[in-house]
């Protein structure tokens, strides 16, 4: 297998929103760093979350200094990231039966952590969001919004790239060599090519998440990790133009956010031991669906697209039994009592938090480099690329209609993803040194995100990449299998009313019609 | 509304087993009326699968489907296939293929066996029942003989080259070449398999076609392109094209729109009427009214609501499954939606699929559906037949996975026969 050889400043391990977020200020700051990432990006928590950039209310009972700093970083990046944004407002909404202490204290809480709050008449709020239920007894109109997690990473990664940056995707850490409190080498292997890489490096920050504690060991270090699974829902329309939350302490099903054309409606909070297999249950599903239907009763009838689960990256050792009470803040570990003077751990936190933990984390890198450079982040705008736009829901559809190109056929005819939208980002992927594969192109666009669950795109986006050179031999049915079934994770816990049909359709299509699932059978 | 209209059998399904139900009814001398909805056909393949499972593909060589079945039977007794004697299960193909070939489709099959076929995704599959316009391909890919694979720019979702990327190995003299549809200077979005088969029905277009063929023919002895060579008159445009191409051409199946699929809707919208039967295409039914021993009423119409009532002395049943309506899943139930029969299903959701979409032993929910008798009526949840005189045919029964079982085109064609025969005895 080939070897591969690289010097860095700083080796991040992890590309969520943290990693590429500490990537691009330590960059904004001239300190080279190489970042190191097992699958793609945002391939943990930072992929699996609700996209709700929080005005800091949902925890002002319980976390008044969380609920603060939300505050404090919304408006920031309401500044410097607004094209990820979407100033969607929000409301906190009880309905009978709810805690009323919790609802008679909830201003006042508010007020205790300086957030601004407006007292809505129910029927004012259900005027304004008129799929709210009948049965509304209180209502708070807040400052929530949502936010693109997945614009979000692509677009500080290529904003680090284009500082000198470097990112190797599909690439685990295998090991470390140290000597005198310092680690000098980080051992990495690309899992796709096989080829071995070792890095030389004068600064380590595990950025890993929910993983940090298993990068920790690696370097013989203990890190207490608590895994909190979180599961949402995606639904085929936007029901709501704001965040709907529920005006009760942080429990299942509670939060409603828009995602450009579609909303997200979570979560639960189930405590796992291990990350080897986290998927959204039909049980989770139910409790979600029933929950949040007290709130807005049409999501009992409406239609989803599907389901994702993620985990909470928490470390606690007292609260085993109750992640919800585990602090949502960050940890930043300096782990000099554990004998490194180069290795940093990261972790915890939250999406609306992301640039703070990042910046926090590059201070700490830059006092132990020498750097005095200070952060930037807070004010230089995080400009959005063709690397990063086309997350964006109906963004790729809107470009193709005003651009009128015939030629420009269509792929994915649910979002409407046309062949110069897959060129372009075949294009980063390659730039991103990612596999070019019907998964890393999904991640980058809305591709398999309509409501055919890339039964149509799938096969589509297949021969297109045949036809381009792309694939070879057998690799394109290898990569549309797992897409496919990567896919199926998240549509099995939701397949009922409409879906059914999606899955029918593409069970005939490719068991049926293509014997997809026999192939490699027939080549033995 | 207008008064009834009247008839024996009314047919609710206008899927592969709804229009073999019109036709062996027709056949029979029986008045019919025909409802539903056609949006399927445009996912038909076209290929006529009898019946074929896994265990069978690790196998060499083509698996005979008759011997299968008697092996189901012993295996799984319930499926529907194991009411129905062989000798009419074969008579029900017959007629049916027979019907095909004079509305200008033939059909071959490799005698006792299935074929092997080119999907569009360059897999293998097997299939019993080949239209003629795949035949040529079916031995190319036997002999493996020199062969050049044509797909069209702006067509999209085929690639020869992916085809002949994943054959390759087995498959060397496999070649592939992209080319422009005739009169297409640009492809457009709504270039498709629908307008290159209605072009190919002119012969002036079909020469061109030759034309842009022939340079990359080389050694090749026979040419593929994607099923979209021709909308009505398959034989004379495929004679046409391998004469003027100088070998034999064969279609291979493409994903939906499916040119094959359209075709064999046209032939039975047309030979079905000319039979006689009074078909209400797009139209779904609204309300039924029915004594367990007289005559069904029912309300059919459009989206809107019922426009026309149908007396029907006997129903058969041959809505489909959840794409064509026939089941509806809420969150914990299956149902069945016109007669709101009992469905036979998995206990409860976290049952109905399984957790790898390609799980070789199927999804559960794929079984679910109505339970029968011998003279394949829908039951009661006592056991009993529902009603005297209503029938049920098609996907909609339980006890099978036609995708997996790769019995769909079979399980259409058999059981529809089945039930219509019930129906003649019945009714005396």
């Amino acid at each position: 297998m080939k070897k591969g050889h690289l010097e860095t400043q700083v080796l991040i391990i992890g590309c969520g929103v943290t990693g590429t977020g500490l990537a691009r200020d330590l960059s904004l700051r001239g300190v080279q760093c190489v970042l190191a990432e097992k699958g793609d990006l945002n391939a943990g928590a930072s992929g699996a979350n609700h996209g709700l950039l929080h005005s800091g209310c949902r925890y002002v009972a319980n976390d008044p200094a969380i609920a603060k700093e939300c505050r404090k970083e919304g408006k920031i990046l309401r500044r410097v990231a607004s094209n990820c944004i979407e100033n969607t407002g929000g409301l906190f909404v009880a309905v009978e039966g709810d805690d009323e202490k919790y609802i008679a204290d909830f201003p006042n809480f508010c007020f205790r952590s300086d957030i601004p709050v407006q007292e809505l008449d129910p029927k004012d709020a259900r005027e304004l969001e008129p799929a709210l239920g009948p049965k509304i007894i209180a209502a708070y109109e807040v400052e929530d919004a949502s936010i693109d997690p997945f614009k979000l990473s692509l677009a500080n990664i290529d904003q680090a790239q284009k500082l000198g940056s470097i990112l190797l995707c599909h690439t685990r850490v295998v090991g470390f060599e140290q000597t005198n409190r310092r680690i000098r080498t980080v051992l990495l292997k690309n899992s796709k090519t096989g080829e071995d890489i070792s890095v030389d490096v004068e600064q380590v920050v595990n950025a890993a998440g929910a993983w940090a504690g298993e990068i920790a060991a690696l370097a013989g270090v203990t890190i207490d990790m608590a895994y909190s699974k979180g599961s949402l829902l995606v639904t085929q329309n936007r029901l709501a133009t704001r965040v709907v939350n529920r005006l009760r302490w942080p429990s299942d099903g509670d939060i409603l956010v828009p995602g450009g054309t579609v909303s997200i409606l979570g979560t639960t909070s189930v405590h796992i031991d291990s990350l080897g297999s986290v998927f959204p249950t039909i049980d989770e599903t139910d409790l979600i669906v029933e929950n949040g239907a007290a709130m807005l009763p049409c999501l009992e009838t409406n239609r989803y697209i599907r389901a994702y689960s993620g985990v909470r990256p928490l470390i606690d050792l007292k609260h085993k039994n109750n992640d919800r009470s585990i602090s949502r803040g960050f940890s930043l570990l300096d782990h000099i009592q554990d004998g490194f003077e180069n290795f940093a751990t990261i972790t915890g936190g939250k999406l609306t938090t992301f640039r703070y933990m990042a910046e926090k984390t590059a201070d700490l890198v830059c006092r132990r480099l020498g750097v005095s450079s200070p952060c930037v982040t807070k004010n230089e705008p995080l400009s959005s690329s063709n690397a990063s736009r086309w997350t964006e829901p109906g963004l790729s559809a809107k470009e193709w209609i005003h651009k009128n190109e015939a030629e420009d056929i269509i792929l994915c005819e649910c979002e409407i993803v046309p062949k110069s939208v897959v060129d372009s980002i075949l294009t980063t992927i390659v730039e991103q040194n990612c596999q070019p594969n019907l998964k890393a192109i999904s991640l980058r666009s809305r591709i398999g995100k309509g409501q055919c669950q890339g039964t149509l795109c799938g096969s589509r986006v297949t021969a297109y990449m045949y036809e381009h050179g792309l694939l070879h031999s057998d690799q394109g049915l290898s990569d549309l299998k797992e897409f496919l079934r990567e896919r199926w994770i998240g549509e099995r816990p939701i397949l009922w009313n409409g879906q059914i049909i999606q899955a029918e359709l593409k069970e005939a299509l490719y068991c049926g019609l293509c014997s997809l699932e026999q192939h490699e059978a027939l080549k033995k | 509304m207008s008064k009834p209209i009247e008839c024996d059998l009314f047919v609710i399904g206008m899927g592969m087993a709804g229009m073999a139900s019109a036709l062996f009814a027709a056949n029979r001398g029986i008045s019919t009326v025909q409802a539903g909805l056609t949006g399927e056909t445009i996912f038909a393949s076209g290929l006529l699968d009898l019946i074929y499972t896994q265990a069978v593909y690790e196998q060499k060589s083509c698996c005979n489907p008759w011997k299968k079945i008697v092996t189901l039977c012993r295996e799984a007794p319930k499926h529907p296939y194991c009411r129905i004697s062989e000798q009419d299960i074969r008579a029900a193909f017959d007629e049916f293929l027979s019907f095909l070939e004079d509305g200008g489709l033939s059909y071959h099959t490799n005698g006792e066996y299935n074929s092997k076929m080119i999907t569009p995704l360059g897999t293998i599959k097997q299939t019993y029942g080949v239209p003629h316009t795949m035949w040529t391909g079916v031995q190319a890919l036997k002999k493996k003989r020199p062969c050049l694979i044509v797909d069209f720019h702006g067509l999209k979702g085929f690639s020869a080259r992916q085809i002949r990327a994943i054959l390759k190995d087995t498959w060397p003299d496999l070649r592939a070449t992209r080319i422009s549809f005739p009169n297409t200077t640009h492809v457009a979005e709504f270039f498709s398999g629908e307008i290159t088969a209605q072009a190919l029905e002119l012969s002036k277009n079909r020469e061109k076609l030759a034309q842009a063929v022939r340079p990359h023919l080389e050694d090749a002895r026979a040419v593929g392109m994607p099923a979209i060579l021709g909308m009505s008159n398959t034989r004379e445009i495929l004679a046409e094209l391998d004469e003027q191409i100088g070998v034999p051409v064969f279609e291979i199946p493409t994903m939906p729109v499916s040119v094959p699929g359209l075709r064999l809707n046209n032939v039975f919208s047309r030979g079905l009427l000319s039979k006689g039967v009074q078909r209400f295409s797009q139209n779904r039914v609204f309300e039924v009214n029915a004594g367990i021993d007289s005559d069904f009423v029912l309300g059919i119409g459009n989206t809107s609501g019922a426009e026309h009532t149908v007396r029907a002395k006997g129903i058969i049943l041959a809505s489909g499954r959840f794409w064509g309506g026939g089941l509806y899943a809420d969150r914990k139930h299956i149902r069945e939606t016109i007669f709101h029969l009992p469905v036979h299903q998995p206990t409860n959701r976290n049952t109905w699929h399984r957790k790898d979409l390609m799980d070789p032993r199927g999804h559960p929910v794929n079984r679910a559906g109505l339970e029968i008798d011998d003279s394949f009526r829908p039951l009661d949840s006592s056991g009993r037949p529902a009603f005297q005189m209503l029938f049920a045919a098609g996907s909609i029964l339980a006890n099978q996975d036609w995708i997996r079982m790769n019995c769909g085109s079979g399980l259409a064609i058999a059981t529809a026969y089945a039930a219509v025969n019930a129906f003649f005895k019945l009714r005396g």
